[in-house]
């Protein structure tokens, strides 16, 4: 690539194209005065400007000039080239130009939009497009790169979203590696009992879709396994998985179930059973596991505490026990990523005035969903924390740690409706029981949604517009001795009320994952202002990523039901499933490349490159570009002290031009004196 | 227009965060100081010092260089990068007589429409506050050789 200045003999024949974009540019800029203008520049030989030049219309004036006068650069004059930059490429390529002999102005996101001062918007204009015309004569034909698509995926997280993603996948005949924390797949929908509004059994519909992932012969389940590290890019990831020893040797266990039952050690179960029921030291989180294997919790075991026991070794019919057992790490291929890991329940504790983790009876919404499910530790039965009391009134507060400024300003979109379910399954449960259910606002908005509330509304529910300010064993008034009184205004009303109740249920909202940032950055991608994954596009690409081939599914992106958890990993698949048919994808061409002849062998681009893309010729002395690994962030080219880095369509002379035109009316200034001098 | 001085300052805008929260400035048709003029580049970490310097000598006023958040570098870490080089290029300018408030480094996420618009807005003031750079007089001492070649001529 050539770093000298264009010398006149060489001139550039520039076809400049100023966009009205109807008004929006138009109405704030002269785009006559802008076009007139740019004419006078020595390498313009064309310079237009048109309504819309995104139209079929306007990308034929471009093919058109490029043929009748044999235009060699293009400059077009419009929004931002995240908005049209690829319409324009394949319009200067129609005429037969190599498209990266284009550049683009955004003279309406940057310009127009931004002020109504129409005087100082045409000259910021003029400077963008000046900028533009100077920094095209020096861009060079680049051709893009193509990379081939390795066809395997890896999921991350095996909840709705993952498994979806991961049988959608396979059932197209595609290989995918699902990796799952615990140690079984299932996620939360595992430990709901009914979902709204259609009360089906969530287990019942769950897990045959769980029976299919682990009986699919594309689908290699990686349980009880974390990522530990992912290099390369977009078709050709390179996965490290640490796969953590669970004492049990999968070949042989027959998920019979005998070590689990005979193990003498029971342990407060936190995870699955929401901290109200006990699992054994050796244990899987349910029956209907999957994988059946189970895992051995070692710092609970007494064998590994104190050296003796072994009851699981001896009662295992197949010697499928293994104490010795030690963390495997395995490595595999991708050429693409899905990340599904999910969510975190807002800790309820953290709002001391609730009263959770110091009043016996208010419970999470977590726990109220595993004791209301059949198999739960009460069989279903709803009792206060003693066991055996069946609550008479029962308070539901919605939005806990949610729409609240001191945890976190979203609504998390599920709890209003699980709070109309748990009220349901209360009269179910509960036929005499009153429930107040304290809302700030109702929200409902889903196929058959609005009209459960409206179901509750006659199952006589009692509705209180208000955000709770206190929940208190405190009583004042007579009746209130032993309950739990809780202290609301009823903003319809205007009345600050106590209302005594038995039991209350605080409907917790989702937080992102604890580790969400840690993650993100293992992947090379965002996490939002509230710790979310963020999307490429809000709107448009809700599952995409700024990453290439890493995508997004599910409440890892932000608050979202079932079905939509459904919905976006069938989404995320059908992204991949597009690439993996494409086979190859063409990657943009920017790029560093090193002018080994030049280059003095200092070294200093070496440690810099975040993708260790840069190697080092010992016998030549000189540092390379591995082309397939860098990803043209330019970080080098900046600190090459040589200056014998080129980033490609970003190289130096590129960006100077651009800086000399940007600041053409201030340069005037500038010259003249140098001309004196 | 009227008299007020209009300081013209440029900005290094990186592809995947600032760049878009002008896009996005734009878009949600915030209003803010139109003497911004932008130049993408690829990541903050391609800002080759040198860029600032000729800037300033090219005329500009001011020089904003603005990337991804710390930790959310499309590039891993190319942001913390270009804040080693600003802070070494701060001392150079501070050297020269460059006042701080002409060249600013500024994260603004592709969500931050906002804050990118607030930091144009307050940058002008700060340099308008400042007047002209006048690089060659104000930093090379050059404005009595110039007038003893004008006179020559």
């Amino acid at each position: 690539m050539s770093e000298q200045k264009k010398s006149p003999a060489e001139q550039e024949k520039i076809g400049v194209y100023v966009c009205h974009c109807g008004s929006n540019i138009a109405g704030t800029i002269d785009v006559q005065e802008v076009a007139e203008w740019i004419e006078g520049n020595p390498n313009v030989v064309v310079s237009r400007n048109y309504e819309f030049m995104c139209s079929s219309t306007g990308q034929e004036l471009i093919e058109n000039d490029i043929k009748e006068k044999g235009l060699t650069r293009i400059v077009v004059a419009s929004c931002s080239p995240h908005m049209h930059e690829k319409t324009f490429r394949e319009a200067t390529e129609r005429g037969g130009l190599n498209p990266f002999l284009y550049e683009m102005a955004n003279i309406r996101e940057h310009g127009s939009w931004a002020t109504n001062d129409k005087q100082a918007a045409t000259i910021k204009a003029k400077a963008l497009v000046n900028a533009a015309v100077e920094r095209v004569v020096h861009h060079a034909p680049l051709e893009k790169i193509p990379v081939e698509i390795n066809p395997k995926t890896l999921i991350v997280g095996g909840g709705i979203a993952g498994i979806t993603a991961a049988l959608e996948l396979a059932e197209a005949g595609h290989h995918v590696y699902l990796v799952e924390r615990e140690g079984t797949i299932g996620g939360h929908m595992a430990q709901i009992d009914k979902t709204f509004p259609t009360l089906d059994c969530s287990a019942c519909i769950l897990t045959p879709k769980m029976v299919d992932v682990g009986q699919n012969d594309n689908i290699t389940l990686l349980s009880y396994s974390e990522v530990e590290s992912v290099d390369g890019y977009i078709g050709n990831f390179n996965i490290t998985v640490r796969k953590k020893a669970r004492c049990v040797i999968d070949e042989l266990c027959t998920s019979c179930g005998i070590c689990e039952e005979k193990c003498p050690i029971k342990v407060v179960d936190e995870d699955y059973g929401a901290g109200i029921t006990y699992r054994k030291a050796i244990y899987r989180s349910f029956p209907q596991a999957v994988p059946g294997f189970p895992v051995l919790d070692k710092e609970n075991c007494t064998y590994f505490q104190t050296g003796k026991c072994k009851v699981c070794e001896k009662v295992c019919p197949t010697e499928a026990i293994d104490y010795e057992q030690e963390d495997e790490w395995i490595k595999f291929d991708v050429g693409n990523i899905i990340l599904a890991t999910g969510y975190d329940l807002f800790d309820a504790r953290k709002i001391p005035q609730y009263g959770y983790g110091r009043l016996a009876n208010v419970f999470s919404s977590l726990e109220f969903e595993r004791m209301v499910n059949a198999s739960g530790p009460t069989g279903g039965h709803i009792v206060l924390r003693d066991g055996e009391t069946e609550p008479e009134k029962i308070a539901i507060v919605h939005c806990v740690g949610s729409r609240d400024q001191n945890y976190n300003e979203y609504c998390s979109k599920v709890c209003c409706m699980y709070s109309l379910k748990f009220a349901h399954l209360v009269h179910e449960h509960l036929p005499g029981a009153e429930v107040y259910n304290y809302y700030i606002d109702m929200r409902t908005p889903g196929k058959g949604y609005e009209e459960f509330y409206h179901r509750l509304l006659n199952e006589g529910t009692h509705f209180i517009r208000g955000r709770v300010a206190e929940i208190t064993d405190a009583d004042r008034q007579p009746g209130e001795e032993g309950k739990l009184i809780v202290q609301a205004e009823n903003t319809l009303l205007g009345l600050q009320q106590r209302n005594a109740v038995d039991m209350v249920i605080l409907s917790a909202g989702m937080e992102a994952r604890h580790d969400a940032d840690e993650v993100s950055k293992l992947f090379k991608m965002g996490c939002d202002y509230d710790g979310f994954f963020n999307e490429r596009h809000p709107k448009l690409a809700p599952v995409a990523t700024m990453t290439d081939g890493v995508f997004i599914a599910g409440t890892c992106q932000g608050p979202k039901d079932i079905p939509e958890t459904v919905a976006q990993g069938g989404a995320a698949a059908s992204q991949v499933a597009k690439l993996i048919n494409q086979g190859t994808v063409m990657m943009e061409p920017v790029r560093a490349s090193i002018r080994e002849d030049e280059c003095s062998g200092c070294r200093i681009c070496n440690n810099l490159c975040p993708y260790n893309a840069i190697e080092f010729d010992e016998e030549k002395e000189v540092s390379r570009v591995i082309t397939a690994l860098c990803q043209g962030c330019g970080t080098c080219v900046a600190a090459c002290p040589s200056g014998v880095i080129d980033g490609a369509h970003f190289t130096n002379t590129q960006v100077l031009a651009e800086l000399e035109g940007i600041l053409w009316d201030v340069q005037s200034d500038v010259t003249a004196k140098q001309e004196v001098l | 227009m009227n008299d007020q001085y209009e300081p013209v300052l440029v900005g290094f805008l990186c592809n995947w965060c600032s760049y878009r929260a002008a896009d996005l400035a734009g878009t949600a048709r915030i209003k803010y100081a139109p003497n911004l003029r932008p130049i993408r580049v690829m990541c903050s970490g391609r800002v080759d010092p040198e860029f600032v310097l000729q800037a300033l000598r090219s005329g500009a006023d001011g020089v904003l260089i603005a990337g991804c958040h710390p930790g959310e570098c499309h590039y891993v870490n190319g942001n913390i990068k270009a804040l080693r080089r600003f802070s070494l290029l701060k001392n150079t300018l501070d050297q020269w007589g460059i006042e701080p408030e002409r060249v600013q480094l500024l994260w603004a996420s592709a969500s931050e429409g906002t804050v990118l618009a607030a930091a144009v807005d307050r940058m002008t003031e700060e340099v308008r506050a400042l007047g002209p750079l006048r690089w060659s007089e104000k930093v090379l001492g050059e404005k009595a050789a110039v007038q003893a070649a004008v006179e020559e001529v």
